[in-house]
């Protein structure tokens, strides 16, 4: 047990430790769904993507049972301090576990629309914001394993990463929808990708902060640091050359 | 170890603010130290419960409170308690005064043989108030009111309070306790020997009799010491371990015995 000592009941001990598990069981397969959409993603590989979609039903059973096993948890055990704290951060971080898993089964089915379309240029960044938001994911479980506040509020802080990363490819999305209208398509399922990659790191961060609550007892205050913009952002198709040399002489009045 | 409890108590406590207030208090039975310089402050118009395993010295704390300890032969108690900022043990005070003011309720309800209505009127009457039949009438019925049982009972006052079932008799006995109009209500495992709904009951009561008296109460089911008071005090071998808001102390307490105490991992 994290918590060192042993309850007097035993079972009780064993029921908290179930309930752990099959919270580091969600978020692993969270994890590996989102790298496994990733690879089909990069791959362009269809089937690959179906699994992914397949194994989303398996986190929700997942999320089930740790709702029944916290629900029985509280009836029956009438958990204090920190077994309530245990129990209550167990109840959320599996709900945002399973939200990340509907994430990655979108992104999942994003990549089988994007397969009927003509490949375009690659969003190099995707690869990468998913990898940054794998490692944060692979951390905060770890810190969950080890209920290691420091190590939640680091994860907490690495999130602004991940808006940056997200604010970038949408401009560079944009862009690419400008130049050519058949990239519109595609770029759409791109962005949106981008989009629930970053929505995934909002999560985690989220588990990040009842981690902290579960080891220390205390919220996480203060306002996260946010690096992404892309909610008030506005890109002008002016901007293009072509563009300002046509509108040059007029506005020279040459 | 007492250092740590000691840190939660004002140096300077509020009289307004605290209706008991307890500095370095701590009692002997012969050689055994059951107490050790316990710093309490007890607040007005608030349910204090008092939490630990047994021998944990509550019971023996609670009992200072109204001088129940005198009557233990060998017991010694030192250190300072105020009622109201008055020394409850200055060898001026009258003793039956101060129980008159500290009212107390035991774990086994305890009426005297004898009928409804002068469970209720005897504390009255030794303490000199309804002198006349129509103002012990109305003790009697307030103390019983406010004790929830008025209704029940008000058709066969005459009979004799043991006739009446466990949950009915402890009300009873609160109610002849608030008779003689105390301050301060001392209740010792007020509900150990109740069913749930009896002990629902006297819980909404508890709750009630705040707004007019202070209640400290010992406790041996956490989960009621978590719904009945505002603030919770934990002992441990002796020690007041810590002593803070029940809501915190439930979700946070600040010291590993009382974490290890409260999710039953010792005790």
């Amino acid at each position: 047990m994290p918590n060192g000592t042993e309850h007097i009941v035993s079972s009780f001990d064993s029921e908290l430790q179930e309930l752990n598990q099959i919270i580091v069981r969600m978020g692993g397969m969270a994890e590996s769904m989102l790298a496994t959409a990733i690879d089909a993603l990069v791959k362009r590989d269809s089937d690959l993507a179906k699994k992914v979609i397949e194994s989303d039903k398996e986190v929700d059973v997942l999320e089930k049972a740790a709702d029944e096993a916290a629900v029985n948890l509280i009836a029956l055990r009438q958990p204090m301090a920190n077994d309530l704290r245990e129990v209550v951060a167990a109840l959320k971080i599996a709900s945002d576990i399973e939200r990340i898993g509907d994430l990655a089964k979108n992104v999942a089915k994003r990549t089988i629309a994007l397969n009927q379309t003509p490949p375009t240029r690659p969003a190099y960044a995707i690869p990468r914001m998913a990898n940054l938001v794998q490692s944060i994911m692979k951390d905060t479980l770890d810190a969950y394993v080890e209920r290691d506040s420091d190590r939640a509020v680091d994860v907490w802080h690495r999130d602004e990463e991940v808006d940056e990363m997200y604010t970038g490819l949408f401009r560079e999305l944009l862009t690419y929808m400008m130049e050519d209208p058949r990239n519109i398509t595609p770029s759409t399922h791109l962005l949106f990708i981008a989009k629930n990659i970053e929505r995934m790191g909002d999560h985690a961060t989220n588990i990040a902060e009842n981690i902290y609550y579960l080891a220390t007892g205390d919220q996480l205050d203060g306002r996260r640091p946010k690096g992404d913009t892309t909610s008030f952002q506005v890109v002008e198709p002016s901007d293009d050359e072509s563009d300002a040399a046509a509108r040059a002489p007029q506005e020279n009045g040459e | 170890m007492a250092m740590a409890a000691e840190n939660l108590v004002d140096e300077n406590p509020n009289i307004a603010e605290h209706k008991i207030i307890a500095r370095d208090v701590s009692v002997y039975y012969g050689e055994a130290q059951a107490l050790k310089s316990v710093a309490l402050d007890i607040g007005r118009n608030q349910v204090t419960s008092l939490i630990g395993p047994s021998g944990c010295g509550k019971s023996t704390f609670l009992r200072c409170l109204n001088r129940m300890n005198d009557v233990i032969d060998g017991c010694r108690v030192v250190g300072d308690i105020t009622l109201d900022g008055e020394d409850i043990y200055d060898p001026k005070l009258d003793v039956v005064q101060l129980r008159a003011r500290v009212g107390m309720v035991f774990q086994k309800p305890n009426p005297f043989p004898k009928s409804i209505y002068d469970n209720i009127a005897y504390g009255p009457r030794i303490h000199g108030l309804g002198e006349a039949k129509a103002d012990t009438d109305e003790i009697v019925e307030r103390s019983l009111t406010r004790a929830g049982l008025w209704k029940e009972v008000k058709d066969r006052l005459d009979k004799p309070g043991t006739g009446l079932s466990g949950g009915q008799q402890q009300r009873l006995c609160i109610a002849r306790a608030i008779a003689v109009n105390p301050e301060v209500i001392l209740m010792d495992e007020p509900c150990s020997a109740l069913d749930p709904i009896a002990t629902a009951r006297i819980e909404e009561l508890i709750d009630e009799l705040r707004e007019n008296f202070t209640i400290v109460i010992v406790t041996h089911s956490m989960q009621q010491a978590a719904r009945v008071s505002q603030r919770t005090a934990f002992f441990h071998l002796g020690d007041l371990v810590e002593c803070g808001d029940t809501q915190q102390l439930f979700t946070n307490p600040n010291d590993e015995r009382t974490q290890g105490y409260i999710t039953g991992r010792f005790g």
